[in-house]
């Protein structure tokens, strides 16, 4: 079997608990990903989720297992991954170019001052942000502190992008248009994407696929959804299409119920469920595969 | 019509000031009446300050203002070692400080990165630090004396140790506080150690090591005065120790002012530096 593009294999993570002994975040996780996919990972706080897209960003280690992305194992953080963080991670004391341009910095350590600052407009310009370039973060609004963190992510030309929560401090009219933004880059990039969100409708809008996570500790993938709807979708044309319901309702119903009851769902006569390879549910088509069946 | 708060204040510190000066002036010319008679031969002999009974009039507001005045008018002259202008003796001081604050500033900052970056460097080196910390830099005195046997080394010595540890302190918490995200900006983007810890934990760690910085500088000027009383033979603390063997209050409360007036500035330098520095959030 060929190897994906991006390849968790058994990864667990395990913290000392205050009182003696360890606690588990999640063990025995595999997950792949193909080049180009944009995924989502939604699940309740203290799931892991960070977790995982910190040992992809290769900022954080596996206690067990390992994640090999292009053939190779991750061994600390990358210039081919580029992370966008919550809180967006600028440099407050430099202005907007002055970020961009320490990333371009950080990739082409040998290009001339010139060439890093040309580059760096270029990557402001495609978030929209051309006239801002000499403002210090602490001038910007929210959406445009995020905006700033993705032009500097998309500078340095990563082979992936991960991304954590970045719309969930903005307000819903920013989140929207920072959506559409990012929807288009990366399709236009075919960009391979990691994102990490609690919004339902952020998730069906960008993801191809969405990957369920139950609560923790000992968090398991329990599903993975692949999104049914067209790939050209648009944002006011999404909830027309008769997929886009059964979708919603699906997930909903993960994090409002099977989130936090999946080990008593696992328990039940004949559910089968395969760690190494959760099940693949598209709802709203017919060939969906009813939730019972199958053995390892 | 209302002026500014900063007109108002200024007007306020005149009043107040106005005010201080009159007391003075006041309290000064009403109790030096009463002279005793004193026999004119041993007035002749003993001057007439004891001629006046031993006590030495607590100059006023106006005896001091001359003397500042005389002081201004030619602060540079030396004519021996006990008789140099007040400007010489505050720039022994000014040298001396500086020197002190700038040794402490090349081991601090350095010493204070590598105990910031690494928890146990931190751990390992607190205890000294607190015990270090709350001694007073005048009971070095004696030891460095010895060791160094000069007096001059030995205040300089004295400003280094009472500077080195607000800025040490300082800069360890300045650096062990660079927020998480940024250094995993650094990681993210392949920064080296070198590069991030001058791109990304110097600037963001710099408010708090001029802070530091600040707070050294004003202990500093506050040690030296005592320091040169010890150690004498230049300096504004020298002087002022001089003067009070001469009996000069006017020389003492001028000596005073100048001290307060060149702590001021110091202190407003490294304000404005660390402003300069300072990120808003």
């Amino acid at each position: 079997m060929a190897r994906s593009y991006i390849s968790i294999e058994g990864i667990a993570r395990r913290f000392p608990a205050p009182e003696g002994g360890r606690t588990t975040i999640f063990e025995d996780l595999w997950f792949a990903m193909e080049r180009g996919e944009f995924v989502c990972v939604i699940g309740h706080s203290g799931c892991g989720k960070t977790t995982v897209l910190n040992i992809l960003a290769g900022l954080d280690e596996p206690s067990e297992g390992a994640v090999i992305i292009d053939g190779k194992a991750i061994e600390g953080p990358s210039l081919d991954r580029a992370v966008i963080f919550q809180s967006h991670g600028l440099l407050p004391w430099r202005t907007v170019l002055g970020n961009v341009s320490y990333a371009v910095s950080s990739k082409w350590r040998d290009w001339p001052k010139a060439k890093v600052e040309d580059h760096a407009r270029k990557a402001i310009a495609t978030v929209g942000l051309t006239g801002a370039e000499m403002k210090k973060p602490a001038q910007l609004s929210g959406g445009m502190k995020q905006r700033v963190g993705i032009a500097r992510a998309l500078s340095i030309e990563p082979k992936i992008m991960l991304m954590d929560e970045p719309f969930s401090a903005l307000d819903a009219l920013t989140r929207g248009t920072l959506q559409d933004e990012v929807r288009g880059i990366c399709r236009n990039t075919g960009q391979t994407v990691f994102m990490i969100t609690h919004d339902v409708d952020e998730a069906i809008y960008l993801a191809d696929k969405i990957v369920l996570m139950t609560n923790g500790p000992d968090a398991r993938i329990a599903e993975i959804v692949t999104n049914p709807l067209p790939a050209d979708r648009s944002r006011n044309e999404v909830h027309k299409h008769p997929a886009y319901y059964p979708l919603r309702n699906h997930i909903i119903d993960f994090l409002v119920a099977r989130s936090r009851s999946f080990a008593e769902e696992l328990a039940q006569p004949g559910k089968v469920w395969n760690r190494r390879a959760p099940p693949i549910v598209t709802p709203g088509t017919p060939d969906t595969p009813p939730p019972l069946v199958r053995a390892v | 019509m209302t002026r500014s708060i900063g007109v108002r204040a200024l007007v306020l510190s005149l009043v107040i000031l106005a005010i201080f000066l009159a007391a003075w002036h006041v309290a000064v010319s009403g109790g030096g009446g009463g002279g005793q008679a004193v026999d004119p031969e041993y007035a002749r002999l003993v001057g007439a300050a004891a001629a006046t009974g031993g006590q030495t009039p607590m100059p006023g507001p106006i005896d001091v203002g001359k003397a500042i005045w005389k002081h201004m008018s030619d602060p540079f002259y030396v004519r021996g070692t006990n008789d140099m202008g007040i400007g010489i003796q505050l720039a022994y001081s000014l040298a001396r400080v500086l020197l002190g604050f700038g040794i402490a500033v090349a081991v601090a900052v350095p010493l204070g990165f590598l105990i910031g970056m690494s928890p146990l460097v931190y751990r390992a080196l607190d205890p000294f630090i607190q015990v270090m910390k709350p001694i007073s830099p005048l009971a070095w005195m004696p030891l460095a004396l010895y060791t160094i046997k000069d007096s001059a080394l030995s205040s300089i010595f004295v400003i280094f140790i009472c500077s080195l540890w607000p800025m040490l302190i300082n800069t360890a918490f300045g650096v062990a506080s660079v927020r998480k995200d940024w250094l995993n900006v650094a990681r993210t983007l392949e920064v080296g150690p070198v590069r991030k810890a001058f791109t990304v934990i110097l600037p963001a760690a710099a408010p708090t090591i001029l802070t530091g910085m600040r707070i050294s500088v004003g202990i500093a000027w506050l040690v030296i005065v005592a320091a040169e009383m010890l150690v004498g033979g230049t300096g504004i603390g020298y002087f002022v120790w001089n003067q009070w063997n001469n009996l000069s209050l006017t020389d003492i409360i001028t000596a005073i002012l100048l001290i307060g007036l060149v702590g001021m500035v110091l202190d407003q330098i490294l304000a404005r530096l660390t402003r300069l520095v300072t990120y808003p959030e």
